[in-house]
């Protein structure tokens, strides 16, 4: 067993037994579908605009190259500096090599799973710059050295005892556990770090290629400060945020609120379209934007699932998952959890190191009903499971289900099969939930049921 | 009509019941029904763990024997999806492709045959007890069963239909997920089998031994009195 399924299975144990843990976060996404479920109905028709959605997205997927090198031109048209990176390294180097030339101290960021996704923190901390998150969820976690739990809510693990404890901990405050508390705890350290701070770094949701955009949606304002204030913004995006025209945006925005975090609209929403001007009295001087592909190219070619391209990171699929709800976010040890993390994950980090991931689900296809874009995600898990074992088949198992086609296309052995089982289940009995149990994996927590006396197919022959 | 019954390897094996009561109802409509001797399995094991190669053998057997079936009735909705969805990806470009999307196209899950096929809601049964039902997801969202069963339910005499709270989600089965990753799945499971305790339904039916199996065993397993049964068991009670 690979160490990765040994600290999936490990950690999957653990938060399965912490039922509080699994009760708060289930609270938590149950009060998200309420909310979710409000904001779908205001829409003329839900199902209508994920086929938009999916539609769009397929088209700037499957023209993905045009659709860059028009986003580039527009870009570079007003000035800002674009960096194509094709990996995580490269990617790392061009940020590190920008923030040198800078001579910075100190970088504030706002919330971007790119970064997450080529660890960019460890690496910028590692040469000597200090890197604050600026968005409050992401700043929580960082503060405990930890991931994010959640692609959208990083810290929806913690209460708000936890927090205070926390904030008392790390920055001395001596606030209450109220959320409008603790806010203003954040707020006084992030301030003085947005005025400070001589790089901004931010993601992306979106990237219009029609008028070079880069679109970021947040709750907090902490994307536009971490924009505008510092001298220099380096914005990172994944190749797949891209979107033709700037009329999509008036279907995506209330779509990724909606999907993400059952809000009409996302309360900051910001489009940024090059430097500061000539003649605008503020904004970045310098704006250089990052092209991150990391094997995003190679997804692309697969023509079977490239549709997991489409994803615009709502999170939607993660909260409707039953896996997810029970394991929570850390347990997957991946930058992107949850049904999109367990499908992508195996193509950006290799599919025998990762397919444990597309295993661990009952494929019971709540994600891809959830999903504003119709990405086909539990049949992906299916595809993801077929390719691995094509690659590389695991001899036992692969043995086992030759030996079952051979028992069930026999009706002689089907039947001999069925008569074994019913004379050895005493036995069974005996051993149930031990370690001899050959079906412990089941009877540790489950009774098995007994076979029938008569099977149906013996009723069938016998009956008059 | 000539109903082809093909009933699912675990209703053999372990549910006989639920197979001769989908029997004796058709039996009863006035349908002759026929069952394959050779059909055990759909193949939906190695199926879904990916050994396609190894699903394939089991998959082509249960073809030649269906194929001049005029009426394929399954009472699994997992099954049920593997022979109507999945069989069309299974066989995609090899000889049996044509043939494995006609029989897709003539195969019934067990509820959706009597309700949108036959046009039957009233089967006479009388049942005196509070139900809840849960979706198995198979049935749920790949064939996008959800009325059949409850207007099924709806005519059964005594009978009353409390729906549990997230009546959608999966109770955790999985086919080989159970036993690959059994504290996930049993977790999963414990959130179901409180829904529908919550229910204080005195059983809980589906159209899904499999998914029944599962909740059955951890109902049993920590003493709660809740029972299931299948559909077709309760249609035919008189």
């Amino acid at each position: 067993m690979s160490t990765n399924v040994a600290q999936f299975q490990e950690a999957a144990a653990r938060v399965t037994a912490d039922t509080r843990q699994r009760q708060f976060i289930r609270t938590a996404l149950g009060n998200y579908e309420i909310a979710r479920d409000k904001r779908k109905a205001a829409f003329q028709s839900w199902e209508s605009a994920r086929q938009a959605a999916a539609l769009t997205k397929w088209e700037a997927v499957n023209h993905l190259d045009t659709h860059l090198e028009e986003l580039v031109a527009k870009l570079e048209a007003r000035g800002t500096k674009v960096h194509w990176a094709s990996n995580g390294t490269q990617a790392r180097e061009i940020i590190l090599g920008i923030v040198a030339a800078k001579q910075a101290k100190s970088i504030i960021k706002s919330k971007a799973m790119t970064s997450e996704e080529i660890h960019l923190n460890e690496a910028l901390e590692k040469a000597g710059f200090e890197v604050v998150e600026s968005d409050l969820g992401e700043f929580i976690v960082q503060l405990r050295g930890e991931a994010p739990y959640h692609i959208v809510f990083p810290s929806m693990h913690l209460t708000r005892g936890q927090i205070r404890e926390l904030f008392a901990r790390e920055l001395g405050s001596t606030s209450s556990d109220s959320p409008e508390e603790l806010t203003m705890v954040a707020r006084r350290v992030m301030r003085h770090k947005y005025i400070t701070a001589d790089i901004g770094f931010t993601g992306g949701n979106f990237a219009i290629a029609e008028t070079g955009m880069i679109s970021i949606t947040e709750n907090e304002g902490n994307a536009r400060l971490t924009a505008a204030l510092p001298k220099t913004m380096v914005t990172l995006i994944g190749i797949e945020k891209v979107l033709p025209k700037l009329a999509d945006l008036a279907l995506f925005l209330p779509m990724l609120a909606t999907a993400g975090a059952g809000q009409p609209l996302t309360c900051y929403n910001t489009m940024y379209g090059g430097p500061r001007q000539p003649g605008e009295a503020d904004g970045p001087e310098e704006w250089h934007v990052v092209l991150l592909d990391n094997l995003r190219t190679e997804l692309l070619a697969d023509a079977e699932q490239r549709d997991a391209l489409h994803c615009i990171r709502c999170g939607a699929c993660l909260n409707v998952c039953p896996i997810f709800r029970n394991v929570g976010g850390h347990t997957y040890g991946t930058t992107y959890s949850g049904p999109v993390g367990s499908v992508i994950t195996p193509h950006l980090r290799g599919l025998q190191d990762w397919k444990h991931l597309s295993n661990a689900s009952s494929l019971c296809g709540a994600c891809t009903e959830a999903c504003p874009v119709k990405i086909d995600l539990h049949h992906h898990l299916l595809h993801n499971r077929r390719n691995a074992a094509t690659e590389k088949p695991a001899f036992l198992e692969r043995m086992g289900y030759k030996i079952f086609g051979i028992i069930a296309n026999d009706p002689l052995f089907w039947s001999l099969a069925k008569k074994f089982g019913w004379l050895t289940q005493p036995l069974q009995k005996l051993v149930m939930g031990t370690a001899l149990d050959p079906a412990r994996a089941w009877t540790k927590t489950r009774d098995l049921p007994p076979l029938a006396r008569q099977s149906f197919k013996d009723w069938w022959k016998h009956r008059p | 009509m000539t109903v082809t019954l093909f009933v699912p390897c675990f209703v053999d094996a372990l549910f006989p019941r639920a197979g001769i009561s989908m029997v004796q109802i058709l039996e009863r409509l006035g349908h002759r029904v026929v069952c394959p001797a050779e059909v055990a399995c759909c193949g939906q094991p190695p199926f879904n763990s990916g050994y396609w190669d190894e699903a394939r053998p089991i998959a082509r057997k249960v073809l030649q024997q269906l194929k001049d079936a005029e009426a394929v009735v399954i009472g699994s909705g997992s099954c049920g999806a593997m022979v109507k969805k999945f069989y069309p990806e299974l066989f995609a470009g090899q000889p049996e492709a044509e043939l494995a999307t006609q029989i897709a196209n003539r195969t019934w899950e067990f509820s959706e045959f009597l309700v949108r096929k036959l046009g039957v809601t009233d089967l006479g049964a009388h049942f005196p007890a509070k139900v809840t039902f849960h979706d198995g997801c198979h049935g749920l969202r790949e064939l996008g069963i959800k009325q059949s069963p409850r207007a099924l339910l709806g005519r059964v005499r005594g009978l009353e239909l409390i729906e549990m709270k997230e009546a959608e989600t999966c109770c955790g089965f999985g086919g080989t997920f159970a036993a690959k990753f059994p504290s996930i799945s049993t977790a999963m499971g414990e959130v179901k089998c409180n829904s529908a305790l919550e229910t204080e339904a005195e059983y809980i039916v589906s159209n899904d031994s499999s998914c029944l199996m599962h909740i059955q065993g951890l109902l049993s397993r920590q003493g709660k009195p809740l029972k299931t049964l299948h559909l077709a068991e309760v249609l035919n009670h008189a």
